[in-house]
């Protein structure tokens, strides 16, 4: 087994990591919002990866050519790149909201101002 | 930034062929990469950079909040419905067997139909969405 | 692109972030050109380059900070992020090498698609045909769920204020 043939799972891999590490180890909410879209990049990519036959070409009928990669996946990641888009939207109105409701963006201030008003008014 | 007369300018010349390029890749989606998708994005892209040079208001009165909205919820309706007309016409649900004179012709006019629908819906969200942003002030910290 | 991926980790400015990742969206979208995905591509080229940035931004305008603030305990997440990456490269240890025309993704359904679906459909762009004939149904639950975005970021944002001194 040669380095080159996984060599496609391990990028993958390691942009996958990067947005996971990206999403937990950072408090401000906008670059969580950035690493997630950075890991589904990476989901991206391994869908598409294992569709492609060197010496094929795009998916799209014409006399001139004979291999053709896989369209199946393109179709999928297709959808997904638009669902991950409305998931950034939704997810930076709701960054918005909480700015103005908390004053801050950082995940540990806001579980700080959290505390505190559970403190002074507990739920009845 | 309508002060600037270079950004102007090139953006002037810009956004039309933008447009122009928006609409080629709606309607060679069958022939080339491309489809509603790709479209509405770029569309709505187009607007955006007018909005961002032009100023927020005079985007506004070119395409104005109801046409947004409307547009928004009517690419759904046109996909559901051309569902819905190949009910009518005798076959399933989105059976585009049944709309043309030959399947393939029935084909044909059914993807156009429901790629039309999908372009027009995301070019309106993604324009609804800028303009929610955009149309935001920024607000005063809570002392 | 796995410079810009630690460089957005590292940076705390973040308007820097933003640029990277717009910077890293092209570079995707050319990578996956060169996998011969061409609509997907160009789809992540311009959402992800185009759209994304923009929100991004102006979503930057409105939460107003722009710096974020270090971690205290670092080790445990990268940890973490190490282990869970190791175990995924030797699971993939066992997934059929790069270009494989054996492979299962390539049997079934994909084949009948390639050959059959110009002639079935008359559009010679097969991920169009599969996207909007063949799979249909996908495609419109995928339309519903971009009207839904729309509409819960009209109800997030509802009010619309001015900005004080706006005076285009």
């Amino acid at each position: 087994m040669s380095a080159f043939s996984h060599f496609s799972y391990w990028v993958t891999i390691f942009l996958m990591i990067g947005g996971l590490y990206i999403v937990i180890a950072r408090g401000n909410l906008i670059k969580k919002l950035v690493g997630l879209a950075i890991f589904q990049t990476s989901v991206y990519l391994l869908y598409i990866a294992p569709g492609k036959l060197i010496g094929g070409t795009a998916p799209i009928i014409d006399g001139r050519h004979l291999l053709y990669s896989n369209p199946l996946p393109h179709v999928l990641i297709l959808t997904a790149i638009v669902v991950g888009v409305a998931t950034l939207a939704l997810g930076l109105g709701l960054a918005v909201r909480i700015r103005e409701a908390y004053g801050t963006i950082e995940e540990d201030e806001i579980a700080d101002q959290n505390r505190a008003t559970e403190r002074e008014e507990p739920d009845a | 930034m309508r002060h600037y007369l270079v950004l102007r300018v090139v953006a002037k010349l810009l956004i039309p062929f933008m447009l122009v390029f928006a609409l080629y890749v709606q309607f060679h989606g069958d022939y080339g990469p491309g489809g509603g998708f790709q479209a509405g994005v770029i569309a709505a892209a187009a607007v955006v950079l007018y909005a961002i040079i032009f100023g927020l208001p005079t985007a506004r009165k070119a395409i104005p909040d109801w046409l947004v909205e409307t547009m928004l919820a009517a690419g759904v309706l046109l996909y559901a419905g051309v569902g819905v007309a190949g009910i009518l016409l005798g076959g399933n649900y989105l059976d585009y067997f049944v709309l043309g004179a030959t399947p393939v012709d029935g084909q044909h006019r059914g993807i156009f139909w429901v790629e039309m629908g999908v372009g027009i819906t995301v070019f309106g969200v993604m324009l609804k969405i800028f303009y929610m942003f955009a149309g935001r002030g920024r607000e005063p910290d809570p002392e | 692109m796995a410079f810009a991926v630690v460089a957005i980790a590292l940076q705390r400015n973040l308007f820097a972030v933003v640029i990277l990742s717009g910077i890293y969206s092209f570079l995707m979208a050319t990578v996956l050109v060169a996998l011969d995905a061409v609509d997907v591509g160009m789809t992540e080229a311009s959402v992800g380059a185009g759209i994304s940035t923009v929100l991004l931004l102006g979503a930057l305008y409105l939460c107003g900070g722009e710096e974020a603030k270090p971690m205290r305990r670092p080790a445990l997440p990268l940890a973490l992020s190490v282990i869970i990456g190791a175990t995924l490269v030797y699971g993939t240890l066992g997934l059929p090498v790069f270009s494989d025309p054996d492979a299962p993704i390539h049997q079934h359904v994909a084949k009948r698609y390639i050959e059959q679906g110009a002639k079935e459909t008359g559009v010679p762009n097969i991920v169009t045909a599969v996207l909007a004939s063949y799979r249909g149904y996908d495609t419109l639950g995928e339309a519903m769920v971009v009207f839904t975005a729309g509409a819960g970021v009209i109800t997030l944002l509802r009010r619309r204020r001015r900005p004080r001194g706006e005076g285009k």
